[in-house]
């Protein structure tokens, strides 16, 4: 195996981490008491797929580094995620819609991934699939309910969806590093997931009297590192213990 | 809030076989939900296998008030208790 795969393998590691992140974010701030305990629940989904994927990352490349090396010890510009994960979440509205964007594309990434010839993907979709389910019924359940709730909650859903569509393209674009992996059947083809994408977020969509985006609109830049300031401001927030305190063990 | 958000009581059966027991309460716009939020609240830790959720509202509670009818008459019957009966020892644990 090779440092390719180790990059490749990041920019899936950092959409969890950093998105995970996001979600922790809400401990304590969420609107109920339930949303305090399922926000931070789904984060630490993400963040415990975020380590297995780091850990593989190490595996394949490079024994003597861990997973906090890549958590802890990278800046904006080394961060590979996609721009969507790293908005802020501004709102709950933001959040869910956030939320529904991602675990239904990584739905069925996962989904895809079953057919790895790729073992260790394999298992690490297996567990991961089941937990993006979940995340989907949960955000889409939470779409249709403030889409479909008061003016007040339907306009923000549709400010949301303003915001935020541009960001989900990101999502189906394989890079150079990958598309070694696609050929050799260990990742899934990202943009082969984008018809059924479209279809699932739809369905919601129309549940909760939004209207799918019809314009082309895209912004990119997250895979070769070129992110907005917030991300600067998420992992000055999420490393400093470790910067603070080298090798700190939990 | 408790109108748009009404409290619902939560059911969890631990394992096959038990059955469901009363854990907490939680509010939810709906039944889809309440069971979301039990899920996410009451099941963090592996502690169940099936939940149900019900409307606080549905429930009818005795009255406290009504302890003394209630409950004491119960109390000096201690004869129905199955404690006096000699069971034979190669019976064992009953």
């Amino acid at each position: 195996m090779s440092k390719i795969l180790t990059k490749a393998l990041l920019e899936l590691a950092d959409d969890h981490l950093i998105l995970g992140h996001r979600l922790s974010e809400w401990c304590g701030h969420a609107p109920l008491l339930e949303e305090d305990l399922a926000l931070p629940n789904m984060g630490l989904d993400l963040i415990g797929t975020a380590r297995s994927l780091y850990t593989y990352a190490c595996q394949v490349e490079d024994k003597n580094k861990s997973e906090d090396d890549f958590a802890f010890l990278r800046n904006e510009r080394e961060y590979v995620n996609c721009l969507l994960v790293e908005r802020p979440n501004f709102n709950f509205a933001h959040t869910i819609l956030k939320q529904l964007y991602f675990s239904v594309f990584m739905e069925l990434y996962w989904a895809a991934a079953l057919n790895s010839d790729d073992e260790m993907l394999v298992g690490i979709a297996g567990k991961a699939k089941k937990e993006m389910a979940y995340h989907v019924r949960h955000s889409g359940e939470w779409t249709v309910r403030l889409g479909d709730g008061t003016s007040v909650s339907n306009k923000k859903m549709l400010q949301a969806v303003n915001a935020l569509h541009l960001y989900t393209n990101e999502l189906f674009i394989n890079t150079e590093n990958s598309e070694t992996y696609i050929s050799k059947n260990i990742l899934p083809d990202r943009t082969s997931l984008k018809a059924n994408w479209q279809k699932k977020i739809k369905t919601i969509f129309k549940q909760a009297f939004i209207t799918y985006p019809n314009n082309n609109d895209e912004l990119l830049g997250g895979r070769v590192g070129l992110h907005g300031e917030e991300l600067g401001h998420l992992l000055a927030s999420m490393q400093s213990v470790h910067r603070l305190h080298p090798g700190a063990q939990w | 809030m408790t109108k748009t958000m009404p409290l619902w009581e939560v059911f969890i059966r631990p394992r096959n076989g038990l059955s469901h027991k009363h854990v907490g309460s939680l509010h939810a716009s709906d039944k889809t939900m309440a069971i979301n939020a039990a899920r996410d609240v009451y099941t963090r830790r592996g502690e169940g296998t099936s939940i149900w959720v019900i409307p606080s509202t549905l429930i009818t509670a005795s009255d406290p008030s009504k302890d003394e009818e209630n409950f004491e008459p119960s109390e000096n019957k201690i004869y129905r208790h199955p404690t006096f009966y000699d069971i034979p020892d190669d019976i064992g644990h009953m």
